[in-house]
């Protein structure tokens, strides 16, 4: 790679993604479609990096010639992916804002748990900061307002129970409906 | 994996992940409830939730049902809920590709767009630009235009942003709406300048006037957002280099002044523009190395990181400009992230005094096995540079590198490590047998074919010449018993080169070579029985010509020439002389090692640069019986870098001719050239033959036309000649904004710097591996000897430099280096000349007062050596 000659442009971040402490993906979204096309590729890169990574909090490295700045929390992890040649500066703008509206917005309770409950709100900020690679928002606080999402207090919420109560009774209508065939075969003999 | 995850779920009680166990099938299955009336805002988000999070994990959806779930959507268009909109918008933009008729949600998009409820406005504009094509665009065009200056900021930015991303489809359209961003540009808010400063950049990259203008405006009003700010950085800097600005220009002064902002961002970007402009000043560098200096004890990871990695760089360059930091460096070995020790100290090994090596690699030693490979082959860069910096310290450099060699590593890692000691073995010659030693004992369990046949190479070449050749022997030998076919050939044509070079070994390898002819392969089986009969004649000549020094055709070349054979049989046998001979490789420069990316690209395997000029060249029918292309020349600049016309020229020599290839580029965006020619008028008895003009010269696209020209027959010696060049052609003015030429033109024509052919355009650069066996194979048939003074010349190094770029001949056995602190030295120097006849120079040269040499030139024909001692005189 030759220094200088990176075209100037808004283009800055090739990618982010939030992995849970196995390394699974929560979510991860690739600006550049040159960058590892296929989502083989995609979760090959993001085991090795999270591999690379995980065990010390050391919130930047270089891997796979990609600068890659992380930040860790609980049993969460967040990476923001740029090129060789991008300001360091400029991503680490990127995951700070990207941490602290997720954190303002789940209540500091940046965990996996809170996190998945509340996965529309967490979609919407990535969504409000990055724009296809541009850096569309900085400030968590302006983030914070244009999402204007309210995390749920209770994270069993009632519809959560309801769905529960639907699937227990589809359940058990089929054990009454299976059993009912068997009695009525048993008579048939 | 996913049972581990149960358990661990048991354990926990609550269960972690609601989606874990997703179907998609269910999942569209509830999808259904989005056509209930009244729609259920909660139940419908969390099912868009799960649809967003399946793509997000790559679920694959196909068109059927893509298209069912989204046109099901649409209906939740309906509801006012806040988030369950915006949830859709998000839908949207993930299904555009995957989903049929997208465009069905372009009126509720505009509707959103345009509405009273500013929280919709902007991701409304992002969803509406991601389903729409060039000719919806027009339709919105008006809304567009309306959203980029719209007060509320968040709708500004979106439109700024989206249009950016429609720039790369529809140019023309966005082109259009320049005022309105140039109008987003002057707002208060940070991101909207930022993103108006991206578009304006982007519409008008190609008009470096109206950038230049734009700056300037943009330096004086003074813009809040830092992330503007490095934008401007990043466009002044590369202004500076396309214009080759001095640094004194105003651009500089703006960068320089950036390392006085207040934001960290801005500072960093700024130093490293400076760090990473050519032709850089010490004095221009020290203020930025002094904000580095800062940054490296930030608490901030990231910010020790961007400086110790921009001061890596800094260091390859101007390691004194670095020495200032050395002490805060040092604070930086022991940090905790081991990328910015790595990075700190391969700085300091190239910043420090040869003392402190010992220390540094000890250090470097104890955490090598923690970094990653990316890393480490930066480690191994750095002590390549600090073994020619510092030569005496080999020892230790070898040590380190051969433990590094047995530790695990990815193949990349593995041959940066032996090039690294091939590079030391070459340079110091009472390193090898240690070197040599080391990379015996890797290629025992190496599984690189790549780098294993590399070592093997070497091993032919330099082993026999070592105090021991023997012991080499049993390790080439391993290989032909325990590995695969590449490899087997490659320890075979080795072992030969022992036999050739040591009477003594001789009968053993003949023995072992008798074995190799038995092995299952073919190339294996091949290489041996030719090597077996070549070896058996016991004749110096035969050995030199057919085990030392190899075929010099280019490859491409050899096998295009033999298909062209093939097509047409004659009784003639095949004369290799017709072959064009491979361009010697350039040895690449060793001081511009490339800084810490490895590129992630595959190495593409180019054809040389003279096989695509060849394939040119003889797709031009006037040219096509001129035989195969000898040898193409580096272009050579005929007119000043920032003129109207910029002509540079590639001399290309044949066996009776010369083309003159002239590559023009028209910088004047107001006019057309057309039938462009350049007149040429020789000096000497050269005939101009024939020109080939280039049609047609738009602006800003480079053309090419060419002169043909006969060497004189009648006096072979004549080689050098001066041409006076002048550019000829039809001038017609045209529209600078359109490029619509005028009816009408006018001749016009332009007087060209003067061109020189010499006699280095008529030799070919050869490498002979081993020259004396060359030397003695040519015989003194043909040999002359003179004797000259160089007086102007007051170094063995000017001279060697001056002799192989005026003879242009590849200098062999590294004779090129001198040695320090000697007063005599000799050059050898191969290489064919024009016809195909080899010719070799030997040149002894004695430093006294100024420099004497003594030249001793042999060659197949008679006239080249004439031709050579001529033109040294």
């Amino acid at each position: 790679m030759d220094s200088a000659a990176v075209e100037p442009s808004l283009y800055t971040v090739k990618a982010v993604f939030i992995l849970d402490n196995d390394g699974n993906r929560l979510l991860s979204k690739y600006y550049d479609p040159e960058l590892y096309p296929s989502m083989k590729e995609q979760k090959n890169f993001e085991t090795n990096i999270f591999n690379k990574t995980h065990k010390a909090d050391n919130e930047i490295s270089f891997l796979e010639g990609m600068t890659i700045v992380y930040k860790s929390s609980i049993d969460l992890f967040f990476y923001v992916v740029g090129s060789a040649q991008e300001n360091e500066l400029m991503l680490m703008a990127v995951l700070n804002c990207l941490f602290e509206s997720l954190s303002q917005m789940l209540r500091k309770n940046v965990e996996k748990r809170t996190l998945l409950d509340n996965m529309d709100g967490v979609f919407l900020v990535v969504d409000e900061i990055i724009d296809g690679g541009v850096i569309l928002e900085s400030d968590p606080q302006q983030v914070i307002e244009k999402v204007n999402y309210r995390a749920d207090d209770n994270p069993l919420s009632e519809q959560s129970v309801a769905q529960h109560i639907t699937e227990k009774l589809a359940l058990t209508s089929n054990v009454l409906q299976s059993a009912k065939e068997q009695i009525k075969w048993s008579i048939l003999k | 994996m996913i049972k581990k995850f149960d358990k661990k779920d048991e354990e926990s009680g609550s269960g972690s992940n609601p989606f874990q166990h997703l179907e998609k099938s269910a999942v569209l299955q509830e999808a259904r409830i989005f056509n209930e009336t009244p729609i259920n805002p909660r139940r419908c988000l969390h099912i868009l939730t799960k649809i967003i999070y399946l793509l997000n994990q790559g679920e694959h959806f196909g068109t059927t049902e893509a298209t069912e779930a989204f046109f099901a959507m649409t209906r939740l268009f309906q509801s006012n809920d806040q988030t369950l909109r915006r949830m859709c918008y998000l839908t949207i933009k993930e299904m555009a590709n995957i989903s049929e008729d997208v465009i069905i949600v372009t009126s509720s998009l505009t509707k959103d767009m345009t509405g009273k409820e500013d929280v919709y406005r902007g991701p409304a504009i992002r969803a509406l630009c991601r389903i729409t094509d060039t000719t919806m665009l027009q339709a919105i065009e008006r809304y567009m235009k309306q959203a980029i200056v719209d007060k509320v900021p968040s709708v500004s930015s979106s439109a700024l942003v989206s249009s950016l991303h429609m720039v790369k489809m529809s140019f023309d359209v966005v082109k259009r709406w320049v005022n309105e961003a140039q109008e987003a540009a002057s707002s208060d808010n940070i991101m909207v300048q930022y993103h108006a400063l991206g578009l304006l950049y982007h519409l008008r990259k190609n008009d470096r006037l109206a950038v230049t203008k734009m700056l300037n405006k943009f330096t004086k009003s003074g813009l809040k957002s830092p992330f503007a700010y490095c934008m401007m950085i990043r466009i002044a800097s590369k202004l500076l280099e396309e214009t080759e600005g001095g640094h004194d220009s105003p651009l500089f002064d703006f960068i320089e002044s950036c390392l006085r902002n207040k934001h960290e961002m801005v500072v960093y970007e700024a130093a490293s523009a400076i760090v990473h402009m050519p032709n850089c000043t010490a004095r221009e560098l020290a203020p930025a190395v002094s904000v580095l200096q800062l940054f490296c004890s930030s608490p901030k990871a990231a910010l020790r990181y961007a400086a110790v990695r921009t001061l890596n760089k800094v260091a390859m360059k101007h390691p004194s400009a670095v020495t200032a930091c050395n002490l805060d460096l040092e604070n930086l070995i022991t940090d905790s992230n081991r990328s910015i020790a790595t990075l700190a100290i391969t700085t300091l090994l190239k910043t420090g005094s040869e003392s402190s090596v010992d220390r540094l690699m000890k250090q470097i030693s104890s955490f090598v096995s923690e970094i990653s490979d990316e890393f480490k082959v930066v480690v191994v860069q750095a002590i390549s540079a600090l073994c020619q910096k510092y030569p005496r310290k080999h020892s230790v450099m070898m040590n380190f590198l051969s433990n590094m060699l047995r530790d695990d590593g990815g193949f990349e890692y593995k041959r940066a490590i032996v090039d690294c000691i091939i590079s030391i073995i070459e340079e110091n010659p009472e390193s090898k047998e240690t070197g040599l030693a080391h990379l015996c004992e890797f290629i025992e369990d190496c599984e690189h074919t790549v780098l294993a046949t590399k070592i093997l190479h070497l091993l032919g070449k330099e082993g026999p010449r070592t105090p021991t050749p023997s012991k080499y022997i049993r390790f080439i030998f391993n290989r032909v018993v325990l590995e695969s076919e590449a490899v087997r050939a490659a320890a075979v044509s080795a072992l030969a080169k022992f036999g050739a070079q040591n009477d003594d070994l001789l009968p053993s390898v003949l023995v072992l070579m008798k074995r190799c002819m038995m092995d299952s392969d073919d190339e294996v089986r091949d290489r041996a029985t030719f090597y077996m009969n070549v070896l058996q004649q016991k004749q110096k000549a035969l050995n030199a010509a057919y085990i030392f020094n190899g075929l010099s055709v280019s490859v491409p070349g050899l096998e295009k020439s033999l298909h062209q054979y093939t097509l047409e049989p004659s009784e003639k046998p095949f004369d290799m002389k017709t072959v064009p001979l491979a361009t010697a490789p350039i040895t690449e420069q060793k001081t511009e090692i490339a800084p810490v990316a490895t590129s992630k690209l595959p190495e593409k395997l180019a054809p040389c640069r003279q096989d695509i000029y060849q394939e040119q060249l003889a797709a031009i029918p006037e040219f096509q019986a001129l035989g195969p292309l000898f040898k193409s020349s580096e272009p050579v600049q005929l007119t000043e870098a920032e003129t109207e016309y910029v002509v540079r020229c590639i001399k290309h020599a044949f066996t009776n001719h010369m083309i003159f290839q002239f590559d023009c580029t028209n910088t004047l965006n107001d006019q057309l050239l057309q039938r462009v020619l350049v007149q040429m008028e020789p000096s000497e008895a050269y005939e101009v033959l024939n020109y080939v003009p280039a049609p047609s010269l738009p602006y800003s696209q480079p053309g090419s036309c060419y002169s043909l020209v006969r060497l004189p027959e009648d006096d072979p010696t004549a080689v050098s000649c001066t041409f006076s060049c002048t550019m000829k052609y039809l001038v017609r003015d045209c529209d600078p904004n359109t490029g619509e030429p005028d009816d009408d033109g006018y001749d016009d024509e332009y007087v060209l710097e003067d061109l020189e052919v010499t006699v280095a355009d008529h030799i070919q650069k050869v490498l002979k591996p081993n020259f004396g066996a060359a030397w003695d194979e040519i015989g003194d048939d043909n040999e002359k000897e003179e004797t000259f003074a160089l007086a102007t010349v007051r170094t063995l190094d000017e001279a060697v430099n001056n002799i192989i770029s005026f003879l242009g001949m590849q200098p062999c056995e590294r004779s090129d280096k001198v040695p320090e602190n000697k007063n005599s030295h000799v050059l050898f120097l191969a290489g064919v000349f024009r016809g195909g006849h080899d010719v070799l120079v030997r040149a002894r040269l004695a430093l006294a007062d100024g420099v004497t040499m003594q030249v001793t030139v042999r060659s197949t024909d008679e006239n080249v050596v004439d031709v050579i001692l001529a033109s040294v005189g």
